[in-house]
């Protein structure tokens, strides 16, 4: 079986799900993990499938999607992942002014103390740019001196940051 | 409850803050609530929440005040279960709270986004009247536990964006043509 990462991205209109779906299913690829969502209005979806399609194949069935220019598709194989070890789970929020370097200078926060971004979006809203992210936190890391190290960068960039641990409840 | 600021001196209209004003990030100060200043600030911030249409609760720091005072009315909201109707509390804190709930909440701060935020669903704050300074005590659930926990979060320099569950929790807000 073959693993595949399947991007689409474009301009959204109702159906291009069901539509790259409906090829993938009549392909006989299994959608595993995905995500979509809207980018500023724009659609985006990556996925990953398995089955016995090659990305050739797979990328001429979904042509009927690019035809018109309005999205493109990108299809290539992947190999499997045994997945990272995880750490402690942590939520870091970010928001403020909007300028340029925010992104880069909070996760080098996070990359420096050895910490693994594994979930991350960011949302402009007018002026008010907003930083999502889980962070997984290897045991050597102390949250205490990133979560200081993160608001010395954050009074440099004139936003607000918090980190807290990342609560699950077992019920 | 007994009489309302804006019963006592007449509520002005004020213009609402929005996020990125570093205002909203600022933990307020504790107040004297009969100070005359914080009795009208409390009949202003009535004004403004009734006339901000779906507004079920307005803090201090949302009209660029950075003190612990906020109004909360959810009486008039769907989702309202028990209410308090319309009241101010200064220096508000929180006594107990239980009963975890997780929805999508929204601020007229931050006006293009909403979050999923855990909250509890019952809850018992302790606050002072403007004016009198009398104590009172809400025990609050559902709803109205949300909306006070929200202003609470406002009076502490916190926005709902630094409560939402998880990165996939933020969204921006539908807009209906």
């Amino acid at each position: 079986m073959t693993l595949l990462a399947i991007t689409v991205l474009g301009h959204d209109r109702p159906g291009i799900i069901a539509g790259t779906t409906g090829v993938l299913a009549e392909l006989g690829l299994n959608i595993e993990d995905s995500t979509m969502t809207l980018l500023r209005g724009h659609f985006a979806m990556m996925l990953i499938t398995d089955g016995d399609a090659d990305p050739v194949t797979v990328e001429m069935a979904l042509s009927g999607l690019t035809a018109d220019g309005s999205l493109s598709v990108a299809v290539r194989e992947i190999p499997a992942e045994r997945g990272s070890a995880r750490g402690t789970a942590y939520l870091l929020s970010v928001h403020g002014g909007d300028r340029p370097g925010i992104v880069s200078r909070v996760v080098a926060e996070v990359a420096r103390v050895g910490g693994n971004i594994t979930d991350l979006t960011t949302r402009l809203a007018g002026e008010l740019y907003v930083l999502i992210a889980e962070v997984d936190l290897p045991a050597t890391a102390d949250p205490v001196a990133l979560e200081s190290s993160l608001n010395d960068v954050a009074v440099d960039l004139g936003v607000g940051v918090t980190l807290r641990a990342l609560e699950s409840d077992d019920l | 409850m007994t009489r309302l600021p804006d019963e006592v001196c007449d509520g002005r209209v004020l213009d609402v803050v929005r996020a990125p004003d570093r205002v909203l990030s600022r933990p307020g100060t504790a107040v004297d609530p009969a100070a005359p200043e914080i009795v009208q600030l409390a009949a202003d911030l009535v004004a403004t929440m009734r006339v901000s249409p779906g507004c079920v609760g307005l803090a201090a720091a949302q009209v660029g005040v950075s003190v612990r005072v906020f109004c909360v009315d959810v009486s008039a909201h769907p989702k309202t279960r028990g209410h308090h109707g319309t009241f101010v509390l200064c220096n508000a804190e929180i006594v107990s709270a239980s009963r975890n709930e997780k929805a999508r909440e929204g601020c007229l701060s931050v006006p293009d986004l909403t979050g999923d935020v855990k909250r509890a669903s019952r809850l018992v704050v302790r606050g002072q009247e403007p004016g009198t300074g009398a104590e009172v005590v809400i025990e609050a659930e559902a709803f109205e536990a949300r909306a006070l926990q929200h202003e609470l979060d406002h009076c502490d320099g916190l926005l709902f964006l630094d409560r939402v569950s998880g990165a996939h929790a933020l969204h921006a807000r539908q807009t209906y043509l």
